[in-house]
């Protein structure tokens, strides 16, 4: 509220001299702005800004949970909480490394088979001769609107040892695993698959070089089955939303361009590949930015359906930070974790805006290019 | 079908919809220009279809069916469409479950939220977008600001001011620090920077003040805006889960999703009692599906409001 005050009053200092001038409502629209913005301000700043800074306060403090984190029994620890989880031995960095190791794969796994899926809806959903275009549409946009919830629960049934999954599965003479209770790594399976090692006795070179308190064995599992589960399911769950922004660019493809490839002789592979992929990658930066954003922060999943387990294969930054603070009451460390995963966020989607940017401005000196040659060829003409 | 073809064109209003029908409608005789390439072409785009509809619907269909089956049924025999035989127990079950309670707090604290965020996003969003006032760019760069911030990690922040102003625990901490987004104002201010300043100009003229042109003139003039933010706030606010999870641990307090959530760890649902789970499922996916068929049109919308804002 002081805030609003303070900022309030050169407004109000400065509006009479507009409106005597101008005969407008200067300073009328001056308090009527900072009113009208005032429940936003207050809501935001109390329980977004303010928050932020209470919680990096705590990141650096060992509060228990009990009393204000602000009164004389809660001792700074300095950075302790930071340097217990990236750079001392112990089980909070291992924890930590673990869920973001698992995070990573979750990443790389979801967002680029999301993204093709979306494109793969929308081009099909697209076609112009299709009937019943948006019955289709709205079946494949619905679960994005329904609760994370209600999905899981679903797929939690569907993917039991003995569920719906296994047996469609067992048709054809394939016996699923057991999903949400397996731990075991892809690319670990892959390996053993192919014969590259022994899922069993992994080799030595392997098993023994400790990165960060895991072993580059255990840093190389892969997802495991049952985060390959919960992949499914977002994917599933996701795409739906940015097949509607890759129909919405889709329709902004001017026609003739295709008629244009058509004539030329292009199948329709080349067409898409030459003329429907280029005209959709500013749309597919944009998701994948999004989806970038949106895969670090996966939590819903984990608290309703894993917990983390099997054998802390679904742990994330963003629930162990919840279970460190809510359930072992380590609120600093809890802190520390959000905090590094806010970084982590920022650095990966600066990186991306900064490519997009790039790709952006290349298009923009291109178009200008273009403007000045147009220019001078009317001037020679 | 026509209709609909206009309203992915994302926010930018009616015109691009329009042009987006017309582009198709006079594109529509190059359909044999396509043709020609095969029907086995056309085949293979129904079978990918129906494929993937047929992916995507059939977990509802088996939420549904298998909420009237028996325990035992549903263990058995995961595949069968038919409950054999139909029951309706996991429903009364659920009855006597905290289920009514939690259905309750989550209609109250939608419809608060809901009303909230219409109501306070577009004061804001007017402000942002018209009205001249000192510190107004800052404000909008500040609200960019907040919207880059990633939601998850504001969970310990956000548990941490609750319980320091004596809120946590309470119903007003379910829903107070929901009543505004920094995404809604973002979607109302550049709607009214859409609309021509006309009319406000007249109204002022007239000697109507600040609020009531807002309230009078520019609201109603702002219909499609509004739909869409409730649309994003029902949704948004009905399927919240993290934000209950820190504000309360009051199983009085619980909202549909944390109390359905609640049934698969422990409680009274897990183990083999699939039925109570989808029935649960079933029950709170109604009103989304309701919400989403009756307003299918302004949902595509939001999505794209918020591609927009990326």
């Amino acid at each position: 509220m002081s805030t609003t005050d303070t900022a309030e009053a050169p407004g109000t200092s400065r509006a009479p001299r507009r409106r005597r001038g101008g005969k407008g409502s200067g300073q009328r629209q001056s308090v009527a702005g900072w009113l009208f913005v005032t429940p936003v301000l207050v809501v935001l700043g109390l329980f977004l800004v303010i928050p932020i800074f209470m919680a990096l306060w705590v990141s650096f403090t060992n509060w228990n949970g009990r009393g204000s984190p602000f009164s004389s029994q809660v001792n700074l620890v300095g950075a302790q909480n930071y340097t217990a989880l990236l750079t001392q031995e112990g089980l909070s960095r291992q924890d930590f490394m673990i869920s973001l190791r698992n995070t990573f794969y979750y990443v790389i796994g979801v967002v680029p088979l999301q993204t093709i899926l979306a494109i793969s809806l929308a081009v099909i959903v697209n076609q112009k001769f299709l009937k019943g275009r948006s019955f289709f549409r709205t079946s494949f946009y619905f679960p994005s609107v329904v609760s994370s919830v209600a999905i899981s629960l679903v797929f939690l049934y569907l993917f039991t040892g003995t569920g719906a999954v296994n047996q469609f599965l067992g048709i054809f003479g394939i016996d699923g695993p057991t999903w949400f209770s397996d731990p075991r790594g892809l690319i670990h399976m892959i390996g053993g698959g192919i014969g590259l090692w022994s899922t069993d006795a992994p080799p030595d070179f392997l098993a023994n070089t400790q990165i960060m308190n895991l072993s580059l064995w255990e840093w190389l599992s892969g997802p495991s089955v049952a985060m390959s589960a919960i992949m499914l399911q977002v994917i599933w769950t996701t795409a739906g939303t940015f097949m509607l922004m890759f129909i919405a660019a889709l329709q902004d493809l001017p026609t003739e361009v295709e008629e244009a490839a058509t004539v030329d002789g292009a199948n329709a592979w080349q067409r898409f590949r030459n003329v429907t992929v280029p005209h959709l990658r500013p749309t597919i930066l944009l998701v994948i930015t999004l989806g970038v954003i949106g895969t670090w922060q996966v939590f819903d999943q984990m608290y309703v359906m894993t917990q983390g387990g099997p054998a802390k294969t679904t742990l994330t930054p963003a629930y162990l930070s919840y279970t460190a603070a809510f359930r072992q009451q380590q609120w600093g460390q809890g802190a520390a974790m959000a905090f590094l995963l806010f970084i982590l966020i920022f650095v990966l989607t600066s990186f991306q805006r900064f490519v997009l940017r790039d790709k952006d401005d290349a298009k923009q000196k291109k178009a200008e290019r273009k403007q000045r040659r147009a220019a001078k060829k009317k001037v020679t003409a | 079908m026509s209709s609909s073809v206009g309203t992915n064109v994302s926010e930018e209003g009616r015109a691009r919809g329009a042009q987006a029908q017309l582009k198709v409608s006079t594109s529509s005789d190059d359909g044999n220009l396509i043709g020609r390439s095969g029907r086995g072409r056309k085949i293979a785009v129904y079978v990918a279809l129906v494929a993937f509809a047929l992916v995507y619907i059939y977990p509802f269909i088996v939420q549904l069916s298998t909420s009237f089956k028996t325990d035992g049924d549903a263990v058995n025999n995961p595949l069968a469409l038919i409950p054999n035989p139909i029951t309706t127990e996991a429903f009364q079950r659920i009855a006597q479950t905290d289920f009514p309670l939690w259905f309750t707090n989550s209609v109250v604290v939608t419809l608060l939220v809901t009303a909230g965020r219409v109501f306070f996003n577009s004061l804001a969003g007017y402000a942002l977008a018209r009205l001249k006032f000192v510190g107004r760019d800052a404000l909008f760069t500040a609200i960019l600001a907040v919207l880059a911030v990633p939601g998850i990690v504001l969970l310990i922040p956000k548990f941490l001011v609750l319980n320091y102003l004596g809120i946590y625990n309470t119903y007003p901490a379910l829903f107070v620090p929901l009543l505004v987004d920094a995404a809604g104002v973002f979607i109302m201010k550049q709607f009214f920077e859409s609309i021509s300043p006309s009319m406000e100009e007249a109204a002022r003229l007239d000697g109507a003040g600040t609020f009531r042109t807002f309230w009078s003139v520019i609201l109603p003039m702002a219909r499609p805006a509004l739909i869409t933010l409730t649309i994003l706030s029902f949704q948004g606010s009905w399927n919240e889960l993290a934000h209950f999870i820190i504000a309360a641990n009051d199983p009085k307090l619980y909202t549909l999703t944390r109390g359905v959530a609640s049934l698969t760890s422990g409680g009274l649902g897990s183990g083999s009692q699939f039925p109570i789970t989808m029935a649960a499922a079933l029950l709170m996916t109604i009103p989304t599906a309701l919400v989403f068929i009756a307003f299918q049109r302004y949902f595509t919308q939001g999505a794209n409001a918020g591609a927009d804002k990326g």
